[in-house]
């Protein structure tokens, strides 16, 4: 217990620097998944049948396969197959290939959840904007997008608490997040060598962190509840 | 002249025939009844009139201006499609109201957002804003809905909601408003307060299509009735003729269900 209240201070550190990657690539995945889902969900329900064929087979290929091999094929498959390393090198390079790989493969998760909020909204809705002369944009933002959002806020939740937590799959390209951060006290570092506490301790991290989300997505769901 | 007039209108689902020759015309002013079992095509001859849906044959023509003709394939072009179903309102049996605004919103919306695309909006901002107010709080007056403008219309009754959706059509001022079975989603108590606001429409001279399972009102009301089966116009004439001398022997048996009760 003695040892482990002296190694608190630079585990500690160390845990901050990793969960800091974890963050930024959790926000960077969110900010980026969240219009492009949608930009794939208008291709997966496009009335051009050669655009939504091709647009359900990649989503069928990025969610039946694991993110983790996609990440490793996203990351490597530039340098050591086509002999031009479009990543370079570092952590910045590893960064941007997990952006990469994180926000495909939770754009086509989110594409599908979209997908289901805007069938879901009563075809009523379209025809009563349309009689009313409004424009297809005007129809999508104005009285679809709204009751779309309110439908999918709980999904979504769902979703965005386990991007949070599959940031860590990051490591397998050696992007070094707070799991990385806190496995580094086994191997060594800092001193500190057979410490297997830090990494148990990441959960706390994690716990609070999906806490804090937990309880915005749900004033969000509750702000939404003006309408039915 | 006629105000509307609808010439051969034809529809097909797939290789069902909807609508079959469809051919009437309406004088401005006047209230048109539709009326004959489900399924008859009542529905989707509204629907055609307002741009829902594509007639396969025909031609209709609005104030002699022609708004679609099935031989002439520019009558079908999206953005002027917008524009022609302006000439005409739909008030629907489920409502569909939007729920996300109140039922002031529901009224003002799709004026606000045609009044966006004037040239002098931006400079006219606050002023275009208080009129289209203005215009849909005495809509809403009308309806009888004055302490109801800032509900939402989960809060409203099925009665309330379809008035509200009569203000929003009427908000654009259409030279024919349509309405589909307006009451049939409503309880017999709340039809009647529905039924009232229509009347009071007729009264004023408002020139309506109505699709109704109303008997009653629909011979009260109307200038002129439609009795349609399996896609087909088989009865039209006066109410009265229709109601209490119809020549076809299936508009008797239609009837007959009504006035036995």
């Amino acid at each position: 217990m003695e040892l482990i209240l002296e190694q608190f201070p630079v585990v500690i550190q160390s845990l901050n620097i990793g969960f800091i990657q974890t963050l930024k690539l959790f926000f960077v995945t969110l900010l980026g998944a969240v219009p492009l889902g949608l930009i794939i969900s208008f291709g997966s329900m496009s009335r051009f049948r050669p655009l939504s064929y091709l647009t359900k087979i990649i989503v069928w290929i990025v969610r039946g396969t694991p993110l983790m091999i996609q990440l490793l094929i996203i990351y490597y498959f530039p340098g050591l197959v086509l002999d031009n390393p479009i990543w370079g090198g570092g952590e910045s390079g590893r960064f941007l290939a997990a952006s990469v790989a994180f926000i495909f493969n939770y754009a086509c998760y989110f594409s599908e959840i979209y997908r289901g909020g805007i069938q879901g909204v009563p075809k009523g809705q379209e025809e009563a904007g349309l009689v009313l002369g409004m424009t297809r944009s005007q129809i999508f933002f104005r009285i679809t997008l709204l009751q779309m959002i309110k439908r999918i806020v709980p999904p979504m939740s769902n979703e965005i608490i386990t991007l949070v937590k599959d940031t860590s799959l990051a490591r397998i390209i050696a992007l070094q997040e707070i799991i990385w951060a806190g496995q580094a006290f086994l191997k060594g570092s800092q001193g500190i060598s057979g410490a297997i506490w830090p990494l148990f301790f990441t959960a706390v991290y994690y716990l609070i962190f999906n806490g804090i989300l937990t309880v915005l997505l749900g004033q969000l769901e509750k702000k939404l509840d003006y309408f039915r | 002249m006629a105000i509307l007039e609808v010439e051969h209108l034809n529809k097909n689902f797939e290789r069902t025939e909807v609508l079959k020759d469809i051919s009437f015309s309406l004088e401005k002013g006047q209230v048109l009844s539709i009326i004959g079992s489900s399924g008859s095509g009542k529905t989707t001859l509204l629907r055609c009139l307002n741009f829902l849906e594509r007639p396969g044959g025909g031609k209709i023509r609005v104030n002699g201006e022609t708004l679609f003709d099935a031989e002439d394939p520019s009558t079908m072009q999206e953005s002027e499609i917008r524009k022609k179903r302006l000439h005409f309102g739909l008030v629907f049996q489920s409502f569909n109201l939007f729920p996300q605004y109140t039922a002031l919103g529901n009224v003002m919306l799709a004026k606000e957002l045609l009044a966006k695309a004037q040239p002098d909006y931006k400079a006219r901002r606050k002023e275009i804003h208080s009129e289209i107010e203005k215009e849909a709080k005495s809509l809403l007056t009308q309806m009888g809905l004055e302490d109801r403008m800032e509900n939402y219309p989960h809060q409203l009754s099925g009665g309330q909601c379809q008035r509200v959706a009569i203000a929003r059509a009427l908000a654009l001022k259409p030279d024919i408003l349509c309405f589909d079975e307006p009451t049939s989603a409503l309880d017999p108590e709340l039809t009647g307060e529905v039924l009232k606001v229509i009347k009071g429409l007729a009264d004023q001279e408002t020139t309506m299509i109505i699709v109704t399972h109303e008997m009653a009102f629909a011979r009260d009301v109307s200038s002129q009735v439609i009795f349609m089966d399996d896609g087909r116009i088989l009865e039209q004439g006066m109410p009265e003729q229709v109601f209490e001398n119809p020549t076809e022997e299936r508009t008797k048996q239609f009837l007959s269900r009504y006035t036995q009760g």
